[in-house]
């Protein structure tokens, strides 16, 4: 369950980011707004207080969902904004010249957007994507408070059951590591196949 | 008289307080050679930019084969064009760049053919078979496959080439296209340079090769403080007697090898 919730939430996240980043450049006022507020609550409230907040303001809204979807959302949308930050640095990265020369060769701003700037900044940004990509692993801790049962409640659970606190949470912390180190190496791995990389 | 591939006409342009283009009146005739030359800030650069409107003039026009870029003027007041109709102009015009711009996260011929796949909307295959025969012209067809970041300098620029080339464009424009590249990579994109020229190309070159654009243009520039001073056959422009603001020019390239023009 927390490798799932993670990653799913990662890859949403991803797209989002994208999406805001888009909303960033775009020109218009009111979307560059929308983005920079949205960045700034996402980034600045814990994400256990956003967590709890959308557990209880769906329902009142007449929403209800089940405690996955709440995780996800608040997970994702929490990933969103930070993988946003991560990626403006890339994008602001992008030589001009690069954007000059998909113009020339008839690219609408768009296309542009699409085939140049994004592939190029996430390759910029791919370090910093698995860094996010292992806080969100560890993130996913805090999703109990929804009612998903993941990897540190069932620690939690059993730890209760068996009186044996130590030795559970001792092996939930190996296993959080684990998975991270296996993250951590793939990431290595990509990076190294990632191909054109701007010159180092 | 058929039109001329790219008439400039009383073109400005200024930064700030800065004016780096004065009242530029030129014309490109078509199948031509035009080399611009002329001292770093002389303007050449950004004239040539302008007439890919990858800069705005302030003032003037330019005319793409008789066709408006940029601007269009009307009873006296000027509107910038649509991003389409600027899209349509500009299309008959290829663009090299000195720091050749290719896309680091695609192959040589994923360069070539992205325009063609995005732009043109040609099937994958019909897309990449073009711009093979791109590559090919450019002696590069055994380093398709290859990202930017694995080719020297000289041949990422003749990919920048076939790049432009693969959108068949009527005139080709190059900023210094070989000042990033050093003298033994110099001369391999001179020669494609040259092949194109032969092919009856219409070209526009900002240049610091003195002996390509005396040896394959058909007109020489030269721009000092943003003024073109005049334009010529190279024959004409390096004659002797000189203009002694040429003069004192061309005196800087006797250390590097221009000196056979003295």
């Amino acid at each position: 369950m927390t490798i799932f919730v993670s990653s799913i939430s990662i890859l949403l996240g991803l797209g989002f980011a994208i999406l805001l980043s888009a909303m960033r450049m775009s020109g218009n006022l009111v979307l560059i707004n929308f983005a920079r507020v949205f960045i700034s609550f996402f980034r600045g409230v814990p994400l256990l207080v956003q967590l709890l907040l959308i557990f209880n303001l769906l329902p009142a809204l007449g929403l209800s969902l089940s405690s996955l979807a709440t995780a996800l959302i608040g997970l994702s949308l929490c990933t969103a904004a930070y993988q946003a930050e991560n990626l403006r640095g890339g994008f602001e990265g992008v030589p001009p010249g690069l954007i000059e020369s998909a113009e020339m060769a008839g690219f609408s701003p768009t296309q542009t957007f699409l085939h140049i700037r994004t592939p190029i900044a996430l390759r910029m940004t791919f370090p910093a994507l698995v860094n996010e990509a292992i806080l969100i692993l560890k993130a996913s801790s805090l999703v109990s408070v929804v009612g998903l049962i993941e990897l540190t409640k069932m620690a939690q659970n059993l730890a209760a059951s068996t009186y044996m606190p130590l030795p559970i949470f001792a092996s939930a912390g190996l296993i959080y590591l684990a998975i991270n180190l296996v993250v951590a190496a793939i990431g290595r791995r990509a990076e190294v196949a990632l191909p054109g990389l701007p010159a180092k | 008289m058929t039109t001329p591939a790219i008439s400039v006409q009383n073109v400005s342009k200024r930064y700030g307080e800065t004016l780096v283009l004065r009242d530029i009146n030129l014309e490109i005739p078509r199948g031509e050679v035009t080399c611009l030359i002329g001292p770093s800030g002389s303007g050449k650069s950004t004239l040539l930019r302008c007439m890919a409107f990858l800069e705005e003039t302030t003032s003037g026009s330019i005319l793409i084969e008789g066709e408006p870029l940029g601007f269009i003027e009307k009873d006296g007041k000027r509107r910038a064009q649509s991003p389409s109709e600027l899209r349509a102009t500009r299309s008959k015009v290829g663009m090299v760049f000195q720091q050749f711009n290719l896309w680091p996260h695609m192959t040589a011929l994923g360069n070539v053919s992205a325009a063609l796949r995005r732009v043109r909307k040609m099937p994958r295959k019909e897309a990449e078979e073009r711009a093979m025969a791109q590559l090919t012209k450019v002696g590069l067809e055994d380093r398709a496959g290859h990202y930017p970041s694995q080719l020297s300098g000289g041949q990422q620029q003749r990919v920048a080439i076939a790049r432009a080339l693969a959108l068949d464009p009527t005139i080709m424009l190059f900023d210094e296209p070989t000042s990033a590249l050093d003298p033994e990579l110099t001369g391999e994109v001179l020669n494609v340079m040259r092949a194109l020229a032969d092919e009856g190309m219409t070209m526009v070159a900002v240049t610091h090769e003195i002996g390509f654009a005396a040896s394959v243009g058909n007109t020489v520039c030269f721009l000092d403080q943003g003024k073109l001073l005049f334009h010529d056959t190279p024959e004409k422009v390096f004659a002797a007697p000189r203009h002694p603001r040429l003069e004192q020019f061309l005196d800087t390239y006797l250390d590097r090898g221009a000196s056979m023009l003295k």
